[in-house]
């Protein structure tokens, strides 16, 4: 079937960069519309649309420099933090649009939840830890909502049972791999529906990997994910729907078995078949 | 030979014998070349070079450290039969009047035969010891350079012996700061034993009467006196008390507000301006303490019906605070700048704002290095001594009003050491057990202060 797209249409030519494949979504949670990012002077990203789909897995493949997680932290405005960071296009949670000057970045964020490369549990009590955004919005009342936020909210992680004896004890003194699902269980405490993950797995063992894979795989039910990895084998056994980037350009779409096994485009075919990358 | 000019052959030689040493292990290398050698030849001219200098340098300070000691005893002997029923305090005033005589300054009058003898026989023994002297450095120079040189082969390590030799070298440079320490504490602590031998330890530590006028003559009018250190150390407590109120709030908050508010820019032009600040001297901080703030206060409280001594604490205090500033805010803003990006960008990413972000995530990681950057400062404050005698006075008041004029441990110990004073007083040995005193609550500080640094460094590396 693909292979008689690809023959009715045109093949397409190394150089052309337009997006391929199918971008766009029928039920988007997230809209993305020419989206471009500068980091003063350069151009990080270059007009990408695409669509993040409701309870799917998105996963973003690309070499290294590719923009793969500068466009990841558009979706939450994490690159607000960076100082020479310009974004043009538009973005659209559900239908506000989160690049308008009356958008809050702060409720903004508690909405689409963030989980980074290096696990970064605060110094801080692993209850603590999980207790913080829940505190911070104001989420529980009492103390016995807050324990059980906590307690839903580590238990989704998958880390209750290893954790439930030493609450007290500081999150830093955790392995990586439950560092990590702490950070998971952190941004999930404060009921986001997207949640981003910026390479999630890199810094851990295989074992704490197909953990952590596991757990993305059943938080899908509840939430929105986007995940950036460098592991294809992981975004084929994660997301349903994988996004190729390459030089800052999004090069092809496309549920994640067609971009595995039938790419349209050169450079994806290239990437993923590990010509280069 | 005399000594500069000994310098120089040293260092000429030493000049040779790296000549000497390189092309002996360049040749010792035979036709393989250089490559063949354990170490590069340049180590091998350079191990020579250490046994050319360092023997004849060990000689010349020995000699220097220890021949003054060892001619005047020799020249004493030669006058025995003097010296046999003399007490050791008529001993050594007979020893300076040797020196003098020896070095030309002046000649007492009262010498006899004797001592001008023995100081002739002083001079004699020392032209010898210095030719000798000569002779010995240059021997064992050239002998230094003769056995490195029999022996440098293919195979000899002169590169780690090079390296033992320059680890040594900085072993001794490290540990010399530390000796100093050592020294500073004995010799206060043997004039503090002094003190304490005329004056109780528990008189000192708990008096509450700070009035050290003692009769310097028999036939002087003055008290007893007292040395009670409460009130002054109750006054040093006070001072660095209001400076770190003054401190620890403004330095704090201008280091949270350069390392998470401030753009690069103001950053690096205001990080600057405010680190000047510990570049003005403190006696110009003093006379704008006395002649500026000090006035200052005085007019306002009175316009409030209180009455405020021209020298009070509180004007020392506050001008003290700005000084410290800089240590507590240059030392916070590093600290918290070292807290990871990672755990800002956690917080933010949990849709914290940026003061949540600092009050609950960046400040209690940072906390450990923060209270120890405070403690550092307040060992500045204690130590302070020219603000306090130029605006909170002398006067050792035991009270709680800041509006008081006080007077603190530095303080006392300047006064107490200006001018002629006699040093088996118990007045002027105040001063070494103010000073042990001071030492020690300093050092307790400094020890907890560091303590708390490393064990928090330890916790992000």
């Amino acid at each position: 079937m693909n292979k008689m797209v690809r023959m009715e249409d045109n093949p397409v030519s190394r150089e052309d960069r337009r997006t391929v494949g199918k971008p766009f979504s029928g039920s988007p949670r997230m809209i993305c519309r020419n989206v471009n990012v500068f980091y003063g002077d350069k151009q990080a990203i270059q007009e990408v649309s695409i669509d993040i789909g409701r309870n799917e897995v998105l996963a973003m493949i690309g070499p290294s420099g590719c923009g793969k997680s500068t466009f990841l932290r558009c979706l939450n405005r994490m690159n607000d933090t960076i100082d020479n960071c310009r974004v043009t296009g538009e973005i659209r949670l559900d239908d506000m649009d989160i690049y308008d000057r009356k958008v809050d970045v702060v409720p903004l964020r508690a909405r689409i939840g963030m989980v980074f490369q290096k696990p970064n549990p605060f110094p801080k009590s692993i209850y603590d830890n999980v207790a913080y955004g829940p505190k911070i919005h104001g989420l529980a009342s009492t103390r016995r909502e807050l324990d059980e936020i906590v307690e839903t909210s580590l238990t989704k992680a998958g880390l209750w049972d290893e954790v439930k004896e030493r609450l007290a004890q500081p999150g830093t003194g955790l392995s990586g791999g439950q560092q990590q699902r702490l950070c998971i269980a952190r941004a999930i405490a404060v009921s986001p529906e997207v949640i981003l993950m910026d390479e999630p797995c890199s810094a851990l063992d295989p074992i704490a990997t197909a953990t952590i894979e596991e757990l993305i795989n059943e938080l899908r039910t509840q939430y929105t994910i986007v995940i950036v990895t460098h592991n294809m084998q992981q975004a084929a056994r994660v997301s349903q729907r994988t996004a190729y980037f390459h030089l800052g350009d999004l090069i092809e779409v496309g549920s994640t078995k067609r971009i595995f096994t039938n790419p349209i485009h050169p450079l994806t075919e290239d990437y993923i078949t590990g010509r280069f990358g | 030979m005399n000594f500069p000019l000994l310098l120089i052959v040293i260092f000429v030689f030493s000049q040779a014998a790296y000549w000497l040493g390189y092309k002996k292990a360049f040749f010792s290398a035979g036709e393989k070349g250089p490559v063949h050698l354990h170490s590069r030849p340049q180590y091998y001219g350079t191990l020579t070079v250490l046994w050319c200098v360092i023997p004849p340098l060990f000689i010349l300070v020995a000699w220097s450290v220890f021949s003054e000691t060892v001619l005047t005893g020799l020249a004493l002997k030669t006058m025995s039969e003097y010296t046999g029923n003399l007490s050791p305090d008529e001993i050594s005033l007979l020893k300076s009047d040797l020196r003098n005589i020896v070095s030309g300054r002046f000649i007492p009058p009262a010498a006899d035969a004797a001592l001008l003898e023995a100081a002739d026989h002083y001079r004699h023994m020392r032209d010898i010891g210095r030719q000798g002297l000569s002779a010995l450095a240059l021997a064992s120079m050239i002998l230094g350079t003769i056995i490195v040189l029999v022996r440098i082969r293919p195979g000899m390590r002169a590169r780690n012996h090079v390296e033992k030799m320059i680890s040594i070298t900085l072993i001794t440079c490290s540990t010399i700061a530390i000796f100093t320490t050592v020294g500073i504490v004995l010799s206060v602590l043997f004039e503090s034993i002094l003190f304490f031998q005329q004056v109780p330890v528990t008189e000192f530590l708990f008096g509450l009467k700070w009035s050290p006028q003692m009769a310097i003559r028999a036939d002087q009018v003055a008290a007893s006196g007292s040395f009670g250190a409460v009130p002054v150390f109750a006054g040093t407590v006070m001072i660095s008390t209001i400076a770190m109120l003054v401190a620890a709030p403004l330095g704090l908050m201008s280091a949270i507000y350069l390392s998470d508010y401030a753009d690069r820019k103001f950053r690096a032009a205001v990080k600057p301006l405010l680190e000047i600040l510990a570049g003005v001297p403190t006696v110009v901080y003093g006379f704008f303490a006395a002649l500026t703030v000090a006035p200052v206060i005085r007019q306002f409280g009175e316009s409030l019906g209180l009455s405020v001594s021209s020298e009070s604490a509180l004007a020392a205090g506050l001008v003290m605070g700005i000084m410290i500033i800089p240590f507590v805010m240059s030392i916070s803003d590093d600290v918290i700048n070292a807290v990871p990006q990672a755990l800002r960008d956690g917080s933010y990413a949990l849709g914290a704002t940026k003061s949540e972000t600092i009050k609950k995530v960046i400040i209690p990681a940072a906390l450990p290095g923060i209270v120890g950057g405070m403690l550092l400062a307040v060992s500045r404050a204690i130590g302070e001594t020219m603000i306090v005698v130029m605006a909170a006075g002398l006067s050792a008041n035991l009270t709680a009003n800041p509006l008081q004029a006080v007077t603190t441990v530095t303080v006392q110990i300047v006064t107490l050491l200006v001018g002629d004073q006699e040093f088996d007083s118990p007045k002027t040995l105040a001063a070494f057990a103010l000073g042990l005193l001071l030492f020690v609550v300093t050092l307790i500080l400094n020890i907890i202060a560091l303590y708390i640094v490393r064990k928090y460094r330890e916790q992000y590396e």
